[in-house]
């Protein structure tokens, strides 16, 4: 156990913890700011919303290139088969899902007549014309979409704390900096 | 020969027609549109009446005639969104059980030059009178008048959005009203 840790780059590292915490602001917002009535505090949260998951849009592009273009330090050998598969399938789908939840908030966005104007400041295409019908659809899948995100983010978490306090193995460490574990 | 006879006669009454000056007054209500635009959180918006009366005469030759009246039934809003509709026909936005309809009655049209004019006139919003100039082009196309012209108020100058909606960061202060009208013309007998 005495082998250093191979750890993901800092580049990773920084995406990674940066799209966790947005996703964890813009999860419970979206849940929340749906019911709430009308009034100025709602039509900010929504916008908040729309800019924090573009965002998100942003750096998880960004993610997918930096795996594209760099390999990913290697999982301990005693890794079993079946946890390389499950890990590899689930990191798979929740990248799928932090592109496609975006973009359905998006296309949603423009189907039910409200631009996206990122941070209040950078316009983006409205990608499809208004239309009621498809503001409702894309609401339902961005809903839907968010369900496997949560169930995914819960599966993603469970892993980490198997990792950590059943198997006592440095899965978790791999994405932190050196600093900030033994 | 008859017929090109009718043709001279006929050409011949359209041109003193139109040489004795044309009155624009009849608004066809199908094809005018009372627009407006605004910015929420930075996004641009826009929405319309789907209900309003106007009542004009219009002479390009005889502009200390011209007369202007419009009433916008407020009720007939469409912001682009349900919820954003039942809201703003409410209190503190129109009040519109109160004061069902907004009105502009000119007091006034100067030429610009061109086909450019400038209407001045008192709007009236939710028991508010205030003073507005819109600038206007005007097109005239045979016997239809094409008026499109924009200006803008300040929503808060009317108390239109009132309380937690005075808030001119989330839904701008600034509205830009935008009116395409058409109008057909009834020559003048004098
Ligand atoms: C990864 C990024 C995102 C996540 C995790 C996310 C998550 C959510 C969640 C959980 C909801 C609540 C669904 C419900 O209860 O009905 C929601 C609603 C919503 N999201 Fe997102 N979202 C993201 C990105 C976006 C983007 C980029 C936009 C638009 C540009 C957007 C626009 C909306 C809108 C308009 C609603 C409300 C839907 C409605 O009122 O029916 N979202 N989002």
């Amino acid at each position: 156990m005495n082998t250093p840790i191979e750890r993901y780059n800092n580049t990773a590292m920084a995406l990674h913890w940066l799209v966790a915490l947005l996703i964890f602001a813009a999860f419970p917002l979206g849940v929340y700011m749906h019911d709430l009535p009308l009034s100025p505090t709602k039509l900010q949260y929504y916008s908040y919303h729309k800019w924090i998951g573009i965002t998100i849009l942003l750096l998880v592009i960004a993610r997918v290139v930096w795996r594209f273009t760099h390999t990913p330090p290697p999982l301990p050998a005693s890794t079993p088969r079946w946890e390389v598969v499950v890990s590899h399938i689930t990191h798979l789908a929740l990248y799928g899902l932090l592109l496609a939840i975006p973009f359905s908030g998006w296309l949603m966005s423009s189907a039910k007549g409200f631009q996206t104007v990122w941070f209040g400041v950078l316009p983006l295409p409205d990608l499809v014309e208004k239309n009621k019908e498809l503001g409702q659809l894309l609401a339902t899948v961005h809903q839907g979409l968010n369900v496997f995100l949560f169930l995914l983010v819960g599966m993603h978490i469970a892993a980490v704390i198997k990792h950590k306090f059943i198997d006592h193995d440095q899965i978790l460490e791999r994405m932190l900096p050196k600093g900030m574990s033994k | 020969m008859k017929s090109l006879l009718r043709v001279v006669l006929l050409s011949s009454a359209l041109v003193s027609g139109f040489a004795s000056a044309v009155e624009f007054k009849q608004v066809q209500a199908n094809e005018s549109t009372v627009t407006f635009g605004y910015k929420q959180m930075g996004v641009p918006m826009e929405g319309k009446f789907a209900k309003f009366s106007a009542q004009t005469s219009f002479d390009p030759a005889k502009l200390a005639k011209a007369q202007a009246r419009i009433d916008i039934d407020l009720a007939s809003i469409d912001t682009g969104s349900e919820e954003a509709n039942d809201e703003v026909v409410g209190k503190p936005w129109f009040n519109a059980k109160a004061f069902p309809s907004a009105g502009f009655v000119s007091t006034g049209v100067k030429a610009l030059g061109g086909n450019r004019y400038e209407a001045t006139g008192k709007l009236t919003i939710k028991g508010k009178t205030l003073d507005v100039t819109a600038p206007f082009t005007f097109q005239a196309n045979g016997t239809r008048g094409l008026f499109d012209g924009v200006f803008t108020i300040k929503r808060l100058d009317y108390n239109i959005g009132e309380g937690v909606w005075a808030d001119v960061g989330t839904v701008a202060n600034e509205i830009q009203i935008k009116f395409h009208l058409v109008l057909t013309a009834t020559p003048n007998k004098k």
